[in-house]
């Protein structure tokens, strides 16, 4: 689905293009930074502790989510200047790119990139031989992989329209949001294989989050109703 | 990015003569990608390379005054569209290198090595192996230091057979014997049955068509693929003779050289591209891709010799060498050749209208012609040698990476990245600069960084299945 989002909206037009691949590259830089932590980390500290390196590893993911909206408001922050470039070459004085649409592709960005990262090697190992689960793991690894994968795909792409609107109008309580809800939906992921602990809250917060990127963006409840109709 | 809009059109060297034969691999049609800016491109018209043969020159002179400001504005628009017009390519011939490489052994297998690179990786202790690595790039640097300067020598010169010559029987011996070897790798990998009649036949067709289209006249579209082929069957050539540690130490020089020859004014490849534009020629088309077609035209129109002759250069004075000594050596010199050629006409801006009527303008006569330019249409020029070296860098993540995917995804992203800085910069500059260092030192940080620091920590991740 998100490369279907990816199709639809973005190949059009160059710009978002560009900007994709920008903000995949900063969710990348981000992720370097923090696994350089977390190897430094790992390497002072003892091999055979099993728990400590577990503990590290949560460590990790924490810093690593801190890492990765600090690096989300730095691309806003490079992009705010952009369009103030933008406004001030094209003809008629008003951007070809708006702000918003800017957030909605930095989000997709940055969802690709995590997402690209966490299933990629998983589908190629996926079609080797192999029984998935044989040592007593969880049967359902592909799946709930799949599954996670994609709701942070659209969870990244939501919290980049609200993080790029928080700091539009300075409230600041957004950007906390988005910053407890992306801590949130990794911490929850660390009871998987209780899978029920992790993905059911991860989709309920991507619908909360929807809902409000939506109302957020201009749409409304008269919108959707109207756009349901004339489908159908 | 609006930055690299707005300074596009601002280029005005952009055109670079596509006289780089040393680096450029010769992709004789496809000088293709000049990035002009509407600026430049009016100043460029002077070359014959510029879109019209060669007559708007005085229109586009008084044009260009006037239409400066206009053209700054208007270019920005499209700038995006040029970084993309570059996206497309560069990405289509790392997704073939990466599937080649994924899919068929042959392209992994240590079967040798070049005769460039004689000394082996396969020793005991690593200080032996590092100075092997060294005195291999070394030897390799050396080599293409040499045939750039040749290159540019026999430009000077205006020996345009020989390097016409050159580029021709280098193109001949990459579309034949290199796609036929490709070939009968992908058909054992897949376990296909084939007669010889057959692969003849189309070995034959392929090969044909690939001449007729880079070297002379041929549909866009269908020269900027072959271009992409040829450049990828350079990569995987490279990918499988090089050892490991040359590799990466090569890429490296390889960057610092285009730095170097690009921006020094005594540098080689910066004197081709002045005497290009001094001779008002376009650079060889056989070594650049172009994704504009009126350059075609252009220059088949004006002249059609010298513009051959460049492309040829370029590629023959790869390939001369290298046939001497081995097939493959040819490969390796004509892709160190086209990296530099690249570099230098990396920034070249063209100012390329494609649209029909303007190509009927350009055709019938100066005049008036020029001043209708498009600005909308300009095209942008990149050196083959640019795609070899970014398909090396990605090939070889692919294929001895630990990180495999990851470290794959991130150093594509990295290069194009890089390539839409180095865009940015020939906006800004607005005359030739190279295409690699940017992208290749992108490229090998991202790589190594994520080989040995991000591998583990996903591997961590995936294993606890948390998701960050």
């Amino acid at each position: 689905p998100a490369f279907g989002l990816f199709l639809f909206t973005i190949a059009r037009d160059p710009l978002r293009i560009i900007i994709l691949i920008a903000g995949a590259f900063f969710w990348l830089v981000s992720l370097l930074l923090s696994s350089l932590i977390w190897f430094i980390a790992v390497k002072v500290s003892d091999p055979q502790d099993e728990r400590l390196q577990k503990g590290l590893l949560i460590f990790g993911v924490m810093f690593s989510v801190l890492l990765q909206e600090a690096f989300r408001f730095l691309y806003y922050k490079l992009l705010r200047k952009a369009i103030e470039g933008l406004v001030a070459l094209s003809e008629d004085g008003c951007s070809p790119i708006s702000i918003q649409q800017m957030a909605y592709v930095a989000g997709v960005g940055f969802g690709l990139m995590s997402g690209a990262f966490s299933m990629i090697n998983l589908l190629a190992d996926a079609l080797g031989p192999g029984t998935v689960g044989i040592h007593g793991d969880s049967q359902l690894y592909f799946l709930t992989s799949a599954f996670m994968t994609m709701v942070l795909i659209f969870l990244h792409t939501f919290w980049g329209i609200l993080f790029f609107h928080g700091c539009e109008h300075r409230r600041w309580w957004e950007i906390a949001a988005v910053v407890v809800m992306h801590l949130t939906v990794s911490g929850s992921s660390f009871c998987n294989p209780l899978y029920v602990g992790s993905l059911v809250p991860s989709y309920m917060l991507m619908a909360a989050a929807a809902a409000w990127a939506y109302l957020l963006s201009g749409g409304s409840a008269q919108n959707l109703r109207r756009f349901l109709l004339c489908k159908f | 990015m609006t930055e690299l809009s707005a300074h596009l059109p601002q280029f005005q060297h952009g055109q670079l003569t596509e006289n780089f034969p040393d680096t450029h691999l010769s992709n004789t049609n496809d000088n293709s990608e000049r990035r002009h800016h509407d600026h430049s491109e009016r100043r460029r018209n002077d070359h014959p390379e510029s879109e019209t043969n060669g007559q708007p020159q005085n229109n586009i002179q008084q044009v260009v005054e006037q239409d400066e400001e206009e053209d700054e504005e208007l270019t920005l628009k499209y700038g995006a569209k040029h970084v993309i017009m570059l996206f497309v390519p560069v990405t289509l011939c790392m997704v073939v290198v990466v599937a080649t490489i994924k899919s068929v052994s042959f392209y992994t297998r240590k079967d040798g090595q070049l005769i460039y690179t004689p000394f082996t990786e396969e020793t005991e202790t690593v200080g032996q192996r590092a100075l092997n690595s060294i005195l291999n790039a070394a030897i390799m640097i050396s080599v293409i230091i040499v045939m750039t300067i040749l290159l540019v020598v026999l430009y000077k010169y205006r020996c345009y057979k020989v390097i016409h010559g050159w580029l021709i029987i280098s193109s001949l011996l990459l579309l034949f014997f290199f796609s036929f070897i490709y070939l009968g790798e992908v058909f054992k990998t897949y376990n296909v049955a084939m007669d010889y009649i057959t692969v003849a036949l189309m070995i034959w067709n392929f090969g044909v068509v690939g001449m007729i289209c880079i070297h002379w006249k041929g549909p866009l579209r269908l020269q900027q693929a072959y271009l992409i082929m040829i450049s990828a069957l350079m990569a995987l050539v490279f990918i499988k003779y090089l050892p490991e540690w040359t590799a990466w130490l090569i890429l490296a020089v390889i960057s610092v050289y285009d730095l170097v020859a690009v921006l020094c004014p005594k540098g080689p490849l910066r004197m081709l591209v002045e005497t290009a534009q001094e001779r008002n020629e376009t650079l060889f088309p056989a070594l650049i891709y172009s994704s504009t077609m009126i350059w075609l035209v252009n220059m088949a129109e004006e002249d059609p010799e010298a513009q051959r002759k460049a492309s040829k250069n370029s590629t023959y004075n790869k390939q001369a060498p290298a046939r001497q000594t081995q097939n493959e050596d040819a490969e390796a010199d004509d892709g160190g050749f086209s990296q530099e050629w690249q570099q230098q006409r990396d920034n070249r801006i063209g100012p390329i209208e494609s649209t029909p009527e303007s190509r009927a303008a350009v055709q019938a006569l100066p005049s008036n012609s020029q001043t209708s330019e498009d600005p909308e249409e300009r095209g942008v020029k990149l050196g083959l040698g640019d795609f070899i070296f970014y398909s090396v860098l990605v090939g070889k993540a692919s294929a001895t990476a630990s990180g495999d995917w990851n470290t794959t995804l991130a150093c594509f992203v990295a290069i194009l990245i890089g390539l839409c800085l180095t865009l940015l910069l020939l906006a800004i500059f607005k005359k030739a600069l190279p295409a690699l260092p940017i992208s290749i030192t992108f490229g090998l940080v991202f790589y190594f960084a994520t080989d040995n620091l991000v591998q583990p920590f996903m591997d961590q991740l995936a294993f606890h299945q948390f998701y960050i």
